[in-house]
């Protein structure tokens, strides 16, 4: 059985701002669908009463205080930018 | 000798007594990387100016103040995924091709604080995503001890570099393999702290809740050397650890007597080349008969390490890679009338395809209707993998087994599918699941390319793991062999 | 809106008042040129991390312990995975699953009725920057805002009518602003309301499909704008058409709804646990600290003023609906102010002249001590209720002491009976006419003459003077 179709690919690709030509999407497809078919193995195991692991290490409550410091200058913010105007990043309209 | 091939501790006494100074390490390093570099094309960038200039720094306050800067004046270079302040930082990837950080990584600067001098940037995978560097998007780095074959990855350029002395050492990151891997590969010593110990803070993500920076060294001494300069709590990353860092060079004393030493069953299956678990066994009995002893221990859910180590660490690329949108930094692709083309052709143009895999894979995992059957599945076994490690730390010191499976491939022998290529990282990603720190040092050769012995400690003792390296090298001849370039 | 019944949820954005931002120490402060107050982190550079401020975290629990919610115990932060200019990370750090605080509620008070309306969750998240658009059709990107700290606050459908999703909001304001955690300012985007609306015939259980209306930049226009698709939804219903999930927007000119997009199946946004962040774990006796910070709230102020200075109750709501208002006119009272007339002062004079200037108390130079100052001049006679007025322009405009003004100005009041016995003769002498009209039962006439004397006197004379002397004067002729 296929655990992901090309459909999905193309879905995936898109919520992803990838953009793929048919040779790609029938790649990835088959490609994806070895990984996702090889992971489907972690079913074997039961973990219905396991807690997930987000952080191996249990640290809590990492807060700093509310100190504002100096920000960059705004040459250093836009110093790597493609495009710019007044000050802002520029990019072309947006639908 | 080439300085370069010295120990820390030996240079030190050289810069002590003023015999040599740093101009002299700096000139060294670029000279070997003019006559190797073209061979091994280790590097992405170099910092030449400037290296130059602080070595000059550095002599003229060294003259009158030795001491103190452990690492005052040696010539180190950091994998391209460490945020460099006005130095070129590309993370392998096309879409960083013209990118100048405005800030340094904490690891930069505690570097530059201890005195090392930033020699250059080392090519990896993209995005760190690879086990060979042939996912580099500029070039393939090749193992110095033989150049038809890869250097491991992804911190392929880091080993290499260090290998074939063109710096005396260098920091790598290691998300599933991604140190000790290329240190194996290349005959150095990598070191996978322990989570948490390293800051992230500067570390271009690939996937932060494993991704761990670490020093690749020639000895275990001097890599103990480098993590004392860069271990410690940082209040830039949330995830570092508050805790005192110990002394690492202490750690070195030669006595291993009472050792308890686990090896997984796992670790020397099928899979595992003969050879190489021969030079496991061997090395096994050295540490024998230096006073450890030994037991075969089983870490039951390592086989699922793999699809689990995928699906997490795909996950978080997905999300940590989306940053890279062609709108504030990075390249831009010339060809997008709207918004919605300029994502996704710049995008596209400028990740390579293994990068576009694992962040599909990791969307695919975290879409809606896929959460729980993949990515909240992978995180609950991940928690197994974790209870693995923890019980057989309940009644040993290490745990030790080969670092891969083989010794390196030739260069495109595996490029076609992507799990064998995967497949490559089975004996170390457990470990950056589980979080803890684990080394690859030096232990033989297999038809001429380097076997790596892995040795993997509890949370936070990276001393043990020193003092058990640190017996090993000094027991064996290993690290004194030098690639012929 | 006979057949059908309104369901109104309201999702309001709240900006907390920190000085640096939620993972960043960058400067929160608003108006600065575009892009300065940024940072490799709050740009999304390549490696950066997020440090949650402290600040903010507490802000977002006194908020929520203040809307009566519960403080969860054990919270972690979520990635919400979207692309757009002004997000520059491509995820929003956000909480999904374990928010500040949960099943809350707010009292709000329509035509005289009491409603509880619930508050489904609130929880903390980072701002997003600032797109504009420019006349070419490119946009600009300004990240000054972006990771300021942000409530989400989301309401129970428990909304029926526009009116309620009004009041609610007139409340939500007022209590968050008690609490000191943000200024709530509309206009400066600090505080934000989308609004969802759908319709169901009486009697119904299941929701109708739902609208969500954007671009409502007061609570008027939420309150329009709500009132508009009301009716929409009904007409299009009745004429046999079919409600989309679709957003909307509304225009300020036409006060009508106009679709943006029709929703296709819900936005997938891929959210997971940020492991960049560690888990929050709040303690009981963090609670309890925090809620120690909790000042007076609006309700309890109103009671107190009720009780305390036995003003009526709708006087007491209009004043505490506003901390602004509700402090200014606590400082009159330490002055010693009457509080019956103080109160009437703020309701009337003050607010007209704020509401005509779209000008909050403390943006104009009138102090509660000058205004104090004021009501005892008019209390001991010094000057004339008439004569303050003008006193009051004077100080609401240019500040000032109100017994300076009164001085410099020349307003004393005339309360020498003599002296306006004298303009009350000669006003009387020019007007025999109005002396006929008097005589002729016509009180009116009186009301003329009192009018002529205060103009002679430039409304200085002491009006139940006046009254008294003219009607003395009216019987000896």
């Amino acid at each position: 059985m296929s655990q992901i179709s090309k459909d999905e690919v193309k879905h995936v690709a898109n919520l992803a701002r990838l953009s793929l030509s048919e040779e790609e999407v029938d790649m990835f497809t088959e490609q994806l669908d070895a990984i996702i078919g090889f992971a489907e193995q972690l079913n074997e195991l039961d973990t219905e009463n396991i807690e997930p692991t987000t952080h191996v290490l249990e640290l809590k409550n990492v807060l700093r205080d509310d100190q504002a410091r100096e920000s960059v200058p705004r040459e250093e913010a836009l110093k790597n930018a493609p495009d710019e105007r007044d000050g802002q990043f520029k990019v072309p309209k947006t639908f | 000798m080439s300085l370069l091939e010295k120990k820390v501790s030996e240079l030190h006494d050289l810069l002590h007594k003023k015999e040599i100074n740093v101009t002299d390490l700096v000139d060294a390093s670029y000279d070997r990387i003019s006559q190797v570099e073209g061979k091994v094309q280790a590097f992405l960038s170099l910092n030449e100016e400037q290296a130059r200039r602080m070595a000059k720094e550095l002599d003229d306050v060294l003259a009158g103040y030795p001491g103190e800067r452990t690492l005052a004046g040696l010539p180190i270079a950091l994998k391209d995924n460490i945020s460099t302040k006005g130095l070129r930082t590309t993370s392998g990837s096309k879409i960083l091709d013209n990118f100048n950080p405005i800030y340094d990584a904490t690891v930069a600067n505690r570097l530059y604080k201890a005195g090392a001098v930033t020699i250059g940037k080392l090519n990896m995978d993209e995005f760190a995503m690879g086990s060979s560097n042939e996912n580099s998007g500029f070039h393939v780095t090749k193992n110095p001890w033989n150049t038809d074959y890869v250097p491991g990855g992804s911190s392929g350029g880091s080993a290499a570099s260090v290998a074939a002395s063109e710096v005396l050492f260098s920091l790598g990151s290691d998300t599933g393999g991604s140190i000790r891997q290329p240190a194996a590969y290349c005959g150095v010593v990598g070191l996978k702290p322990t989570y948490g110990l390293v800051s992230r803070f500067g570390l271009i993500a690939f996937a932060s809740s494993l991704d761990q920076i670490g020093p690749i060294t020639r000895t275990v001494e001097d890599n103990a050397y480098l993590l004392q300069a860069i271990a410690g709590h940082d209040p830039m990353d949330s995830t570092s650890a508050n805790v005192d860092v110990p002394d690492y060079l202490s750690s070195l004393t030669g006595d291993i007597k009472g050792l308890r030493i686990a090896v997984p069953k796992e670790y020397l299956a099928e899979g595992v080349n003969p050879e190489v678990k021969e030079k496991v066994i061997e090395a096994l009995k050295v540490l024998e008969a230096q006073g450890a002893t030994w037991e075969e221990v089983s870490l039951p859910h390592s086989k699922y390490a793999l699809a689990t180590y995928y699906l997490l660490s795909s996950s978080e690329a997905s999300a940590n890679l989306s940053r890279f949108d062609g709108v504030r930094y990075g390249v831009r692709s010339d060809n997008a009338e709207n918004l919605l083309e300029l994502y996704k052709n710049s995008r596209s143009e400028g990740f390579g395809d293994e990068v576009k895999r694992r962040i599909m894979l990791g969307t695919f995992a975290l879409s809606s209707g896929y959460y729980d059957a993949y990515y909240k599945k992978a995180q609950k076994v991940r928690t197994l993998i974790k209870n693995d490690f923890e019980q057989v730390f309940n009644d040993f010191d290490v745990i030790i087994g080969p670092t891969t499976p083989t010794t390196a491939f030739k260069i495109g022998e595996k490029t076609d599918d992507p799990l064998t290529m995967y497949a490559n990282d089975i004996l170390t990603i457990p470990v950056n699941l589980a979080g803890v720190p684990a080394i690859s040092v030096p232990c033989g050769f297999s038809n001429g390319l380097p076997v790596g012995l892995q040795i993997i400690g509890k949370h936070f003792d990276e001393r043990t793991i020193y003092r058990v390296a640190s017996v090993y090298e000094q027991a064996t001849e290993h690290h004194k062999a030098k690639p012929q370039l | 809106m006979s057949n059908f019944e309104t369901i109104i949820g309201l999702e309001v954005h709240v900006e907390l008042k920190t000085n640096s931002k939620i993972f960043c120490g960058c400067s929160t402060d608003f108006g600065a040129p575009p892009n300065s107050h940024t940072c490799p982190i709050c740009l999304g550079h390549p490696g950066v991390l997020p440090v949650l401020n402290k600040q903010a975290v507490e802000f977002s629990m006194r908020a929520a312990m203040a809307l009566n919610c519960e403080i969860n115990r054990e919270q972690y932060f979520d990635r919400k995975n979207y692309f757009y200019p002004d997000n520059p990370k491509a995820y929003q750090i956000s909480q999904l699953d374990k928010p500040i605080g949960e099943h809350g509620w707010i009292e709000i008070e329509v035509n005289g009725e009491k409603k509880k309306i619930g508050i489904t969750r609130l929880h903390l998240e980072e701002d997003a920057g600032k797109l504009t658009h420019a006349a070419d059709g490119s946009s600009l990107v300004d990240l000054n805002r972006q990771g300021t700290p942000l409530m989400e606050i989301v309401s129970e459908p428990d909304i029926r009518t526009p009116e309620e999703a009004y009041a609610y909001l007139e409340k939500l304001k007022a209590i968050i602003q008690y609490t000191g955690v943000s200024d709530c300012k509309m206009e400066e985007g600090s505080l934000r309301c989308d609004a969802n609306i759908s319709i169901r015939p009486v009697g119904q259980k299941e929701f109708g499909t739902k609208t969500e209306l954007k671009n409502l930049n007061s609570f008027a226009f939420v309150q329009k704008g709500l009132e508009y698709e009301e009716k929409r939804q009904e007409e299009e219903i009745l004429n046999g058409g079919e409600i989309l999930q679709e957003t909307r927007r509304f225009d300020e000119k036409t006060n009508k709804t106009i679709l943006m997009r029709v929703k296709e199946g819900s936005d997938d946004y891929r959210y997971f646990p940020d492991p960049d962040l560690v888990q929050l774990s709040v303690s009981e006796e963090w609670i309890e600290r925090v809620r120690a910070e909790i000042p007076e709230l609006p309700d309890a102020r109103k009671e107190r003023y009720v009780s305390e200075f036995g003003l009526p109750a709708y006087d007491a709501g209009v004043l505490t609906a506003s901390i602004k208002m509700a402090d200014f006119f606590e400082k009159g009272i330490q002055e010693e102010a009457d509080p019956k007339m103080l109160s009437n002062w703020l309701m009337g004079e003050v607010s007209a002249y704020l509401n005509n200037a779209s000008r909050e108390i403390d943006e104009t130079p009138l102090t509660p001590v000058n205004l104090a100052k004021m009501i005892k001049l008019i209390e001991d006679g010094t000057i004339s209720s008439k004569i303050a007025k003008k006193v009051f322009k004077e100080m609401i405009e240019n500040g000032g002491d109100p017994e300076t003004i009164v001085k410099e100005k020349g307003l004393v009041q005339i309360s020498d009976e003599g002296a306006i016995r004298e303009f009350v003769v000669a006003v009387l002498d020019r007007n025999p006419q109005s002396i006929e009209d008097f005589k002729n039962g016509k009180d009116k006439a009186i009301g003329f003459l009192v009018g002529q004397v205060m103009k002679e006197t430039k409304g200085k004379a002491n009006p139940p003077l006046v009254n008294k002397l003219i009607a003395e004067e009216l019987k000896n002729r």
